[in-house]
């Protein structure tokens, strides 16, 4: 019943199926660049540096990944500023 | 003019050796002279699904070290006569065999037969690379799984490495009624995420259990919709332009019955 009224508001949960279909994507991503976690720290710590010049983040909330726009891959980045350097 | 074909798929389990067996006999009945090799060094099971394993007396081992020729080493099959399957050693393992030997002995090969069909192993390590290093082309084949599906893409990337130009995919044990509910993926998204071309999809088929049982590919049943699905695969080879099948969903007296626990 809930289920049924979830399809008609449009809310219907991810099948399985387009589930797999997303993670695969992601991590074929991952697979075919190459990159190694220990690269990615190093990018990740690298574009720190170069924030860091400019304004105050919040490293622990930060997040880097690769992402799949369409057919093209793009390095997807979530800085959270706290406030600007003058 | 001959064609080598790899039968390849990176993951364990997902249908290499049933779908070499299945192709080989499917051209064999279009009157094609073929021979399947056995490259799973160890761990050898095509001569089991061919109905073979009682006639074997040499193996690729022994060919390829120069013990015997090819042709004393090649198994007849029992009803195809244009049938061959070359075996490989169950008691030796994979560093026995290296890719100039077996590209050596699909040179020789060619000069008699029209298809060369090299069953893989799995995995990407020496016994994948010394069972493409022959072929002309490959067949992948997956299902649709994550983690298969993942490692075709492993597979196709050391393919393209390895200069092989013409890569297809075939996907196996596909269960129309789940794809249906939206529990798995199928052909499709399949070829989607991988981008490569699809030259078959293959049905889940408790018919691929018994006749593997008995020692006689899939392919050679009428009423068998995986066996369809590898006559088509057959004639895609052969170059013949065929859709892809729709499988038969269930009835509505057998959703009923089913329901019902029938």
């Amino acid at each position: 019943m809930l289920e049924a009224l979830m399809k008609i508001f449009g809310k219907e949960k991810k099948s399985s199926r387009e589930i797999a279909r997303d993670r695969l994507k992601v991590v074929l991503i991952h697979d075919r660049a190459n990159l190694s976690p220990e690269l990615m720290e190093h990018l990740k710590n690298d574009i720190i540096q170069v924030i860091s010049k400019y304004m105050v983040i919040n490293k622990h909330d930060m997040e880097i990944s690769l992402a799949n726009d369409d057919d093209s891959v793009a390095l997807v980045a979530n800085i959270p500023v706290s406030k600007m350097k003058h | 003019m001959s064609e080598v074909i790899v039968i390849t798929s990176g993951k364990g389990g997902v249908g290499k050796t049933t779908t070499t067996a299945n192709l080989g006999v499917g051209l064999a009945m279009r009157g094609k002279r073929v021979v399947l090799v056995d490259t799973d060094t160890g761990l050898r099971n095509l001569d089991l699904l061919l109905g073979l394993e009682n006639r074997i007396m040499y193996d690729l081992i022994d060919v390829t070290e120069g013990r015997v020729p090819y042709k004393k080493a090649l198994v007849r099959h029992k009803k195809y006569d244009n049938l061959f399957l070359l075996p490989t050693s169950q008691v030796k393992d994979k560093s026995s065999v290296n890719p100039e030997q077996l590209v050596r002995l699909c040179q020789e090969l060619r000069k008699e037969y029209d298809y060369i069909l090299i069953d893989c192993p799995a995995g990407i390590e020496q016994g994948f690379k010394t069972a493409i290093a022959g072929a002309d082309c490959a067949i992948v084949v997956t299902m649709p799984e994550i983690s298969a599906v993942r490692d075709a893409d492993k597979i196709i990337g050391e393919l393209n490495r390895a200069d092989k130009e013409s890569i297809k995919l075939v996907v196996n044990r596909i269960r129309p009624q789940m794809v249906e509910k939206g529990d798995m993926l199928d052909m499709n998204d399949i070829n989607d995420i991988l981008s490569i071309d699809c030259i078959g999809q293959v049905p889940d088929d408790e018919k691929v259990v018994t006749s593997t049982n008995r020692g006689e590919p899939v392919i050679t049943l009428e009423d068998s919709v995986a066996g369809q699905a590898y006559r088509n695969i057959v004639g895609r080879i052969c170059g013949e332009e065929i859709p892809f099948m729709d499988f038969p969903k269930d009835s509505f007296l057998q959703r009923l019955k089913k329901l019902l626990g029938m």
